[in-house]
């Protein structure tokens, strides 16, 4: 009599084995690779109407960052300027440059440009750009080196983890009030910046928030 | 099995070679927008600053306040009286009350802690083309970027009231744009303050040197 089962069928428990560890793996490592905000946001650098550059006005021209986001000290929101502001400039420059039709039709108008917004948190995350702002934390740990780009980049994943990362234990981070918008500073030596961070959460009252009710409020 | 490992190996080089890598380690930038993996309540139905929104006519967010108004703003403290936005006094509009003429002085009182502010905002506002100096050589001149940039030591302008500088700055004049609308009231006083004393340091004579510190000067 033959076999009811052929021979093979003596590995199959092996197979399956192996193949649900193989595809365990590889799903495992692709959520955790590609499921996360540092892949689905970190890298979005949409197409924004006017050609602007962050790396000409505020790194070669050294403009700083509030000439331009003048709400940035004293608001959650951090606006975006209106053309008129860079009317101040672009009356006098590239007076009738093709790249800045938009920005003069809406100076004249009053219709807003309109920018693609890049960095957007969830709804039910609250936040607020001046608390960090007058607490020594620079554009830089959240945005990048912004005087760099040419066309700005989404450059951190602003995952929950990332805020909490500095929110326990701010003293890393944060620096003289008159840096915050020196992109390029660097502390002497992390000795030097962990000194700085205590003596600046004491002087300055800072807290490490770690609790839910400060951003989910 | 041999099936089975190669459709493995194909579906994951696929998969990788559609997603592509992360951009921080070395990936392209994307411009998509971001992927929303479970989208619960990222977004609600509430105004955010900035945003097209199709209920109001203009379709915009932010709306601008009906003309005339005048935001609830914490008083400005002169001295110890606190003066609010909607008053006809000096701090506001640069003139004397009830006048059309500018008035002299800085309507705020003079300290150390004003003119640091003065020249935090002068650096932000104003030095990118009125240089640090204030001698119109800022860095839109140096590039060669702007032709007409005003030397803020020019005999004239030394020779303004405090209330004419304020007028200047709030709403601008000739090739120069408006900065009221992004430095605050008080901010400006600041920088007028500031202003005058960068004017100051090319002013000063010998006579104003006390004696005593005279003969360290050459
Ligand atoms: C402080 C003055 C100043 C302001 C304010 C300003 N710009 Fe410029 N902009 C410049 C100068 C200077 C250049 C370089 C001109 C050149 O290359 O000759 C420039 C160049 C540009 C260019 C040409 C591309 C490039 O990078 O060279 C664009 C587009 C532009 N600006 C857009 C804007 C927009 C939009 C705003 C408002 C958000 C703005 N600018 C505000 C001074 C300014
Ligand atoms: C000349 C005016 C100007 C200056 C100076 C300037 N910005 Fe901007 N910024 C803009 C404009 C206009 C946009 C919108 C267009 C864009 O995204 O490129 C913008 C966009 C941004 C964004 C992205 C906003 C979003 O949609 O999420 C960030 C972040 C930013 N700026 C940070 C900075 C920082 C940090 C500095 C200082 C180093 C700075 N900016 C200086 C005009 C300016
Ligand atoms: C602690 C992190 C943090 C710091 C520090 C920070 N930002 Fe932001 N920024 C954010 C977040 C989060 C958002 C998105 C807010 C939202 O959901 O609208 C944002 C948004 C923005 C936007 C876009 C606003 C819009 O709606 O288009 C600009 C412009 C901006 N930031 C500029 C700045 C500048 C300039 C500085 C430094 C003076 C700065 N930010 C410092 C976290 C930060
Ligand atoms: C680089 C450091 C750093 C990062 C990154 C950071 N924070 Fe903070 N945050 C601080 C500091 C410092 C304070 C001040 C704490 C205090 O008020 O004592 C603060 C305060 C806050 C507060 C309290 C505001 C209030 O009114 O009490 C909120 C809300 C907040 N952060 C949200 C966020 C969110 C959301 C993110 C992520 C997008 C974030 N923060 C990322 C350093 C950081
Ligand atoms: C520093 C600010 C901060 C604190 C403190 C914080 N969160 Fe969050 N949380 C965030 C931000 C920002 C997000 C959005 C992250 C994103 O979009 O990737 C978030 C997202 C979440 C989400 C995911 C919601 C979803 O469906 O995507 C949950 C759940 C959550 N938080 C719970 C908590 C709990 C519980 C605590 C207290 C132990 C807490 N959070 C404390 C900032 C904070
Ligand atoms: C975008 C470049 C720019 C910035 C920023 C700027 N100015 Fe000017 N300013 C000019 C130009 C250009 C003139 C010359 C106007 C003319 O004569 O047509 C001028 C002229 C002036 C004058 C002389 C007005 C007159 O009657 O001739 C004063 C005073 C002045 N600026 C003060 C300031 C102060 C204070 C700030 C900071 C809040 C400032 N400016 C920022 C470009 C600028």
């Amino acid at each position: 009599m033959s076999a009811i089962f052929p021979k093979w069928t003596n590995r199959l428990p092996l197979y399956i084995i192996i193949g649900v560890l193989l595809a365990g793996t590889a799903v495992t490592a692709g959520v955790w690779y590609y499921c996360t905000p540092k892949y689905t946001r970190v890298g979005y650098q949409p197409i924004q109407p006017v050609a602007f550059s962050h790396a000409t006005h505020a790194g070669q021209l050294g403009i700083d960052c509030r000439y331009c986001h003048t709400g940035v000290e004293k608001s959650w929101f951090s606006n975006i300027p209106a053309a008129s502001t860079c009317m101040n400039c672009h009356n006098q420059v590239l007076k009738d440059d093709p790249r800045l039709a938009l920005v003069r039709e809406s100076a004249a108008s009053g219709k807003p440009i309109p920018w693609v917004q890049i960095h957007k948190l969830p709804d039910f995350a609250y936040f607020n750009h001046s608390v960090h702002v007058n607490r020594g934390i620079s554009c830089v740990e959240c945005h990048g080196r912004v005087d760099q780009m040419e066309e700005v980049v989404h450059a951190k994943p602003f995952s929950m983890a990332f805020c909490l990362e500095c929110h326990r234990q701010p003293e890393t981070k944060l620096r003289p009030l008159d840096k915050i918008t020196d992109l390029a500073w660097q502390p002497e030596s992390h000795a030097k910046q962990i000194e700085f961070g205590k003596r600046a959460m004491k002087d300055w009252k800072v807290e490490s928030l770690q609790t839910c009710s400060a951003c989910h409020r | 099995m041999r099936y089975f490992l190669l459709i493995f190996g194909v579906a994951v080089v696929a998969v990788m070679a559609i997603a592509g890598r992360r951009y921080d380690d070395g990936g392209s930038p994307s411009r998509k927008p971001p992927i929303y993996i479970f989208p619960d309540m990222d977004r609600q139905l509430k105004l955010r600053p900035q945003e097209p929104n199709g209920f109001f006519a203009n379709g915009t967010s932010s709306q601008l306040p009906v003309a005339g108004t005048i935001a609830q703003t914490k008083p400005i403290m002169v001295g110890n009286k606190a003066v609010y936005a909607f008053e006809d006094s000096p701090v506001n509009t640069g003139k004397v009350a009830g006048s059309t003429n500018f008035v002299e002085v800085n309507p705020l009182p003079i300290t150390a802690e004003l003119l640091k502010r003065g020249q935090q905002r002068y650096t932000i506002s104003c030095a990118p083309c009125h240089g640090a100096l204030a001698d119109g050589n800022g860095i839109t001149k140096k590039v060669g970027a702007m032709a007409v940039v005003a030397n803020l030591h020019d005999q004239r302008i030394v020779g303004m009231t405090d209330g004419e500088l304020f007028h200047v700055i709030t709403h601008g004049r000739n090739l120069m744009g408006a900065y009221g609308p992004n430095v605050p009231t008080e901010d400006r006083w600041a920088i007028i303050a500031y202003l005058r004393a960068l004017q100051l340091s090319r002013l000063g004579t010998l006579e104003d040197v006390p004696q005593e510190l005279r003969a360290t000067l050459k």
